[in-house]
């Protein structure tokens, strides 16, 4: 464990992370656990691991879960019809299956010659089983391929970060053998150093408003898709683009559509403006 | 004085198990807190708690276990004693004991002292030798602007307050599962509401691998494609929802979730009617309850079969004549044959599975006004309140099979 608690996690230049969440890492870098993070859409899971690996200088892999991906796919597909066909036409020395096994994202991470970080989005995508078929494998950290009779271990175990939209619930033995983080919404405190980071030189009465606006239409009853933080630094951008008054941000709402992606909600949050605007508010 | 946390923890409803104790211990072990509250908090959370709907629970359990708990020596003597005996609370056998340690392994406790001895002296000087090194209450020169509620480093004094102050806050009140309820973990509760079959009407349509191979073999290698029907929802529900008066505030939302689902999980059917306090000879097809949206109960059974599932929304709080009385309908103008009870009885014996959604909290079913006709209303029919955790029960009450 020792070569495991000299890395330390402390953010990026383009990602900020709260104190929580660098300790969150470091546990599961330090324990050599998966981590596994939830939080509203928008709140940065994937990027946080993107982050990871460049702060601790390490090489990214990422698998990408879709509703129809197996646990296998992420350890080795074995390609039987390119074998099928090679013998047919004998190209390839088809005795070697070895030739045919394909490691998936989970293969390539353990068999990769220094230690790597493993991005494992949005687990909560695939069949409910999913998980539970991992476990052996995120564990041990190895799995076996009965096909060429071979044991493929982790060199290095990898740093793995398992993200989460909570849409499906995790099995309890899955949940026990990893740490878990949290990621709030970001307060406004927070988002302005957020934004910054990907916009630099906004005008500060601009960003000021901007946020103002923001956190206000959040709150706004009956909002059903709340705008998140991707979706301020596409307005932000906008508006700055579009040379916008910041004084009119909040009656006007300019460039709606960019932050609610909703026929409904656009209709309500200005419905409640125009109320605003008749009741005599600024 | 705390060497309780653990059974704390799970007193509180924080389902922690052995193997996280375990878990923390190694992070103990590893030097990942060192001789701070804040360190202890934020990485007790991150290995023993799986789910942000437990956070509130976390919290409680943390300031009882660390109520009065200041200085890093405190600490570091609690956390030195756990590792002294790691698994000395959990009733285990002499056995898995030793098992468990031996995965532990060997823990380096002088060099972990080393490292807690340093850190207590870098404190003890930065701080200008103050009585507390974790403020509260403002008698550190460091407490306020430290331990940002947000859980966001601000400069350099992100860990000078009191962990146990932070856990007092309760701010993740929000998430915990049995008291609120929202849109999103609504939906979730509701999905299970699901009885894929194939057995439906509709055509045909997916590709059968399986047996278009066999077929396709039969068929001496010429191509035969099979098709099979794919799976849909085949769960019909009937929601009934009680309006006005105290229902009021409840019966958009519980309307609009209802359809949201519906769109989303696809019920093979979604029937929705209204009534007020009970059920009578009439439902309503709108919310005002408006004549001209009346149909008789008695059709709307023959209509839906007993397969339905019945959900019935309301407070069940009202006066007990409104229950019990011939009559007993509380509004001008109509009038009852039979009490409202008989007619619940009624839905309860005509469909399979039903249940009562009550949007009072379970705790004050025995004490609130209309206790009478709560209690009455349960003996016939299976009552959870309208919190996740209660639609999740009454959930998997309507998805028995019998």
């Amino acid at each position: 464990m020792n070569d495991a608690r000299t890395l330390s996690y402390a953010g990026t230049a383009d990602y900020i992370a709260s104190t929580d969440l660098m300790q969150a890492v470091n546990v599961a870098v330090a324990l050599t656990r998966p981590l596994l993070i939830k939080g509203e859409p928008g709140t940065g899971k994937t990027m946080l691991a993107q982050s990871t690996a460049r702060g601790l200088d390490l090489p990214f892999i990422t698998w990408n879960i879709k509703s129809t991906t197996k646990a296998q796919d992420g350890l080795y597909v074995y390609d039987t019809v390119q074998r099928l066909y090679d013998g047919q036409f004998g190209d390839h020395d088809v005795a070697d299956i070895g030739h045919y096994i394909k490691l998936g994202k989970l293969g390539e991470a353990f068999c990769s010659e220094c230690r790597v970080v493993l991005l494992i989005d949005e687990i909560d995508k695939a069949d409910l089983e999913f998980p539970n078929d991992l476990l052996w494998e995120l564990d041990q950290m190895e799995f076996y391929i009965p096909e060429t009779k071979q044991t493929i271990k982790a060199v290095h175990r990898p740093i793995v970060i398992i993200t989460s939209n909570a849409e499906k619930e995790l099995p309890d033995a899955f949940l026990r053998r990893c740490v878990f983080h949290f990621i709030e919404f970001p307060d406004p405190d927070m988002m302005r150093r957020i934004v910054k980071v990907h916009q630099p030189h906004l005008a500060e009465k601009l960003l000021e408003q901007a946020l103002d606006a923001f956190y206000w239409l959040r709150e706004v009853p009956g909002i059903q898709k709340k705008p998140s933080t991707s979706e301020l630094i596409d307005w932000v951008q906008a508006l700055a683009m579009g040379g916008v008054d910041p004084r009119q941000l909040r009656d006007r709402l300019p460039f709606l559509g960019v932050l609610l992606k909703k026929d409904k909600d656009v209709e309500r949050a200005l419905q409640v403006v125009g109320d605003g605007r008749r009741h005599g508010r600024h | 004085m705390f060497t309780e946390f653990f059974y704390l923890l799970r007193a509180y409803g924080v389902p922690v198990t052995v193997t996280e104790w375990l878990t923390f211990m190694h992070a103990l072990a590893a030097g990942l807190v060192e001789a701070s509250l804040s360190d202890l908090y934020a990485v007790g959370r991150t290995v023993l708690v799986k789910s942000e709907t437990f956070f509130d629970q976390y919290d409680q359990a943390f300031q009882h276990a660390f109520e009065g708990i200041e200085t890093p020596q405190e600490i570091a003597d609690q956390v030195w004693e756990w590792l002294q005996d790691p698994l000395a609370l959990v009733g285990l056998s002499e056995e898995e004991r030793r098992a468990l340690l031996n995965e532990l392994g060997e823990i380096d406790l002088d060099e972990l002292r080393r490292r807690f001895t340093e850190r207590l002296n870098e404190q003890t000087e930065a701080h200008h030798g103050g009585n507390y090194w974790v403020g509260t209450g403002g008698t550190s020169a460091f407490g306020h602007s430290g331990w940002h509620p947000g859980g966001i480093r601000v400069g350099g004094e992100s860990r000078h307050r009191s962990a146990v102050k932070v856990a007092g806050e309760r701010r993740y009140r929000g998430y915990r599962t049995d008291i609120e309820i929202g849109v999103r973990q609504f939906e979730l509760a509701l999905r299970r509401l699901r009885q894929l079959s194939t057995r439906n009407e509709s055509r045909p349509d997916e590709l059968d691998l399986d047996e278009t191979i066999k077929s396709t073999a039969d068929n001496g290698g010429v191509l035969s494609l099979e098709y099979r029907k794919s799976r849909r929802n085949n769960v019909r529900v009937a929601l009934l929802m009680d309006v006005g008066g105290s229902m009021h505030p409840y019966v958009r939302l519980c309307s609009q979730l209802f359809t949201a689902v519906n769109r989303q999980s696809h019920f093979k059917d979604l029937r929705t009617f209204y009534f007020h306090n009970c059920v009578y000879d009439h439902l309503y097809l709108d919310t005002r309850l408006s004549l001209n949206s009346a149909v008789r109960t008695h059709r709307v059974l023959q209509e839906l079969s007993s397969e339905y599932k019945l959900i019935l929304v309301g407070d069940a709080a009202m006066a007990p004549s409104e229950l019990t009385a011939r009559y007993g309908i509380i509004w001008w103008g109509q009038e009852n044959e039979e009490p409202g009870i008989e007619w619940l009885r009624r839905l309860r014996r005509h469909f399979d599975h039903a249940v009562w959604l009550n949007t009072i909290p379970a705790a004050e079913w025995d004490f609130t006004y209309g206790r009478h006709t709560i209690a009455k209303v349960r003996t016939v029919f299976p009552m959870y309140e309208l919190t996740v955790d209660g639609l999740t029960q009454a959930v998997r009450t309507l998805m028995v099979r019998r």
